[in-house]
């Protein structure tokens, strides 16, 4: 058969997955072991992947080192989850908007929202430090989620507006003849019909959103009791002695809800990743 | 009676209303002053001066070009990277083996774990005394003490690199290998029939039909890579001397770190049209390209 391989290029497949998954796992791998070693062994020469005494203790000791590293884990996840909300109220309408409506200066609308794509955060970070100022929003959750959501609206766009392209407009017509309003249509019979699309999109505006939330707070906020989880973190450098361990624990325990996350929605993140990939 | 999506209509403009909101906002009004800052002498003095093209003139005199040639330079090893460890991950993801459902699983992780912790991890793994890389490669006798990968320039620069492919390549293979399944089989398998090789079926199918997401992945990626700021700045902020400093960290070290809003708009302004023109360049590329393949 077509598929069937000769055993030598079986094992050249194998071969070659083990060399990507170690490239793309590695590490995690070292991040675990560094996560087990005592703080002695951390720094021993010469380098051994086992060493002796290797226990969970920092996942217990981290606690006290950062006292608030569950607050910057649930910071991470709050601002996370507000960024998805705002964006989606943004991206529904809009991608119905885009999917189904004729109206001036559509296509040039489209087009300028992709664009906005291309600028990065950190290109604007001047003049979004003054705005930010400018509404008193230094040191509060807003500066995080607020530009948080508005560099991942683009994309959210056009992945439900292609979805929303697929949909037969039969249900919307037929609501409208029947006397429905717009908002009631929305409201009735656009979102519960997109909902697998609106899923797609919202699970993919979390992971980047949980991904991404660097930059704003390292520039806006220095408030310790709002930060997330990638910014907490380096407290844990502001020592003599970096807490190799612990650091690499809290990170370990930092991603595992978006890990769980994944592998549990993997279908839906893949799904939304790769829409543009595949012609319709 | 009117129809549902006929105009003329203010609706689907009040529809759109909340996403024009936030993206003027928070984009396109920071978009315009950034230009308008650019002509100014903006920090942290009370008084901001209109002091015309000076800061452009300023950034030039410095070691700008050097800036821009490291940034391409370093933008350009980092795609053609990702691209190519992606199109051979997507295709040995994509070969009919046992077990490739859960070896797919674990190709995203670095790519949806926040970007910044990822990046604590290599920023141990680049350890001279204590990491993983200087370690290993110690004990099979090929480096024969420490080596600090972020202490010395060019071992920096690279090392960036690897880990801004590390961090991109789990996108651009899950894009390709969604591209290479939409491929339908009746045409591997009529070539197949032909005797075709497996290598020619690549080159001949699967290599045309995905060229098109390749692009897309292309384009995408170099601007994402352009964009790219946690990364060297958790690993290197830019350093040694200058030897990571793309022109993202440039705008961000001469603006938030030294104050100089003014200066730092103009280089953020030279980002905005670099990224413009350089989009621009590719799209007239790419549709020659479609034009000259399909005038065959």
């Amino acid at each position: 058969m077509i598929n069937k391989y000769k055993w030598w290029e079986k094992v050249g497949i194998y071969a070659g997955i083990a060399v990507f998954l170690s490239f793309t796992l590695a590490p995690f791998f070292e991040a675990f072991l560094v996560s087990l070693r005592p703080l002695n062994k951390i720094n021993s020469v010469p380098y051994k992947i086992i060493t002796e005494n290797m226990s969970f203790d920092a996942y217990f000791t981290m606690w006290k080192s950062v006292p608030k590293l569950h607050v910057y884990i649930l910071n991470s996840f709050f601002i996370a989850t507000a960024v998805t909300v705002i964006a989606l109220i943004a991206v529904i309408p809009a991608a119905w908007a885009f999917a189904r409506f004729q109206f001036r200066g559509r296509d040039a609308l489209l087009g300028t929202f992709l664009a906005i794509n291309m600028v990065g955060g950190a290109v604007l970070i001047i003049p979004l430090f003054k705005l930010m100022s400018a509404f008193g929003w230094l040191n509060t959750y807003w500066a995080m989620i607020v530009p948080g959501a508005a560099f991942l609206i683009p994309t959210g766009i056009w992945l439900l507006r292609s979805y929303l392209m697929k949909i037969p407009r039969e249900l919307e017509e037929a609501a409208w003849v029947d006397g429905a309003s717009r908002l009631y249509i929305l409201r009735r019979v656009i979102i519960p019909i997109a909902m697998p699309g609106i899923v797609v999109v919202a699970i993919a505006t979390f992971i980047g959103a949980y991904a991404q939330q660097f930059l704003f707070a390292l520039t806006f906020n220095s408030s310790t009791d709002l930060h997330p989880l990638p910014v907490g973190i380096y407290q844990f450098f502001g020592r003599q002695t970096v807490l190799w361990n612990e650091l690499m624990a809290a990170s370990l325990v930092g991603i595992l809800p978006v890990l769980i996350i994944y592998i549990f929605l993997q279908r839906y993140i893949i799904a939304g990743l790769t829409a543009g990939a595949v012609k319709e | 009676m009117q129809s549902l999506g006929g105009r003329p209509n203010i609706f689907p403009y009040l529809l759109l209303v909340p996403a024009l909101l936030i993206t003027l906002l928070i984009v396109a009004w920071p978009l315009t002053q950034t230009f308008w800052l650019s002509f100014t002498d903006s920090s942290l003095k009370p008084v901001t001066n209109f002091v015309g093209l000076d800061n452009y003139e300023k950034i030039f005199a410095k070691k700008f070009p050097e800036v821009v040639a490291r940034t391409f330079y370093w933008m350009t090893l980092s795609v053609v990277f990702k691209m190519v460890v992606g199109i051979a991950g997507a295709m040995l993801l994509n070969s009919a083996v046992a077990g490739r459902g859960f070896f797919r699983l674990l190709v995203m992780p670095p790519w949806i774990v926040p970007i910044a912790i990822g990046v604590f991890m290599w920023r141990w793994m680049y350890n001279g005394q204590f990491g993983m890389i200087s370690g290993v490669a110690q004990n099979l006798g090929i480096l024969s003490g420490p080596f600090e990968f972020l202490a010395t320039r060019d071992s920096a620069f690279y090392s960036t690199i690897v880990t801004d492919v590390w961090v991109g390549t789990p996108m651009v293979t899950i894009y390709l290998l969604a591209a290479m399944q939409s491929i339908s089989t009746d045409l591997h398998e009529a070539a197949w029939v032909d005797g075709a090789s497996r290598w020619y079926r690549f080159r001949r199918i699967t290599l045309p039909l995905i060229m098109p997401a390749v692009a897309t992945m292309g384009l995408l990626s170099a601007i994402w890579t352009f964009n790219s700021f946690d990364i060297i700045w958790i690993l290197t902020e830019g350093g040694p001397r200058d030897a990571t400093t793309t022109m993202i960290i440039d705008t961000y070290k001469t603006a938030i770190s030294r104050f100089k809003y003014g200066e730092g708009s103009a280089r953020a302004v030279m980002i905005v049209i670099f990224l413009s023109s350089f989009a621009g360049f590719y799209f007239y590329m790419i549709s020659r390209f479609a034009k000259r393949s399909l005038g065959k």
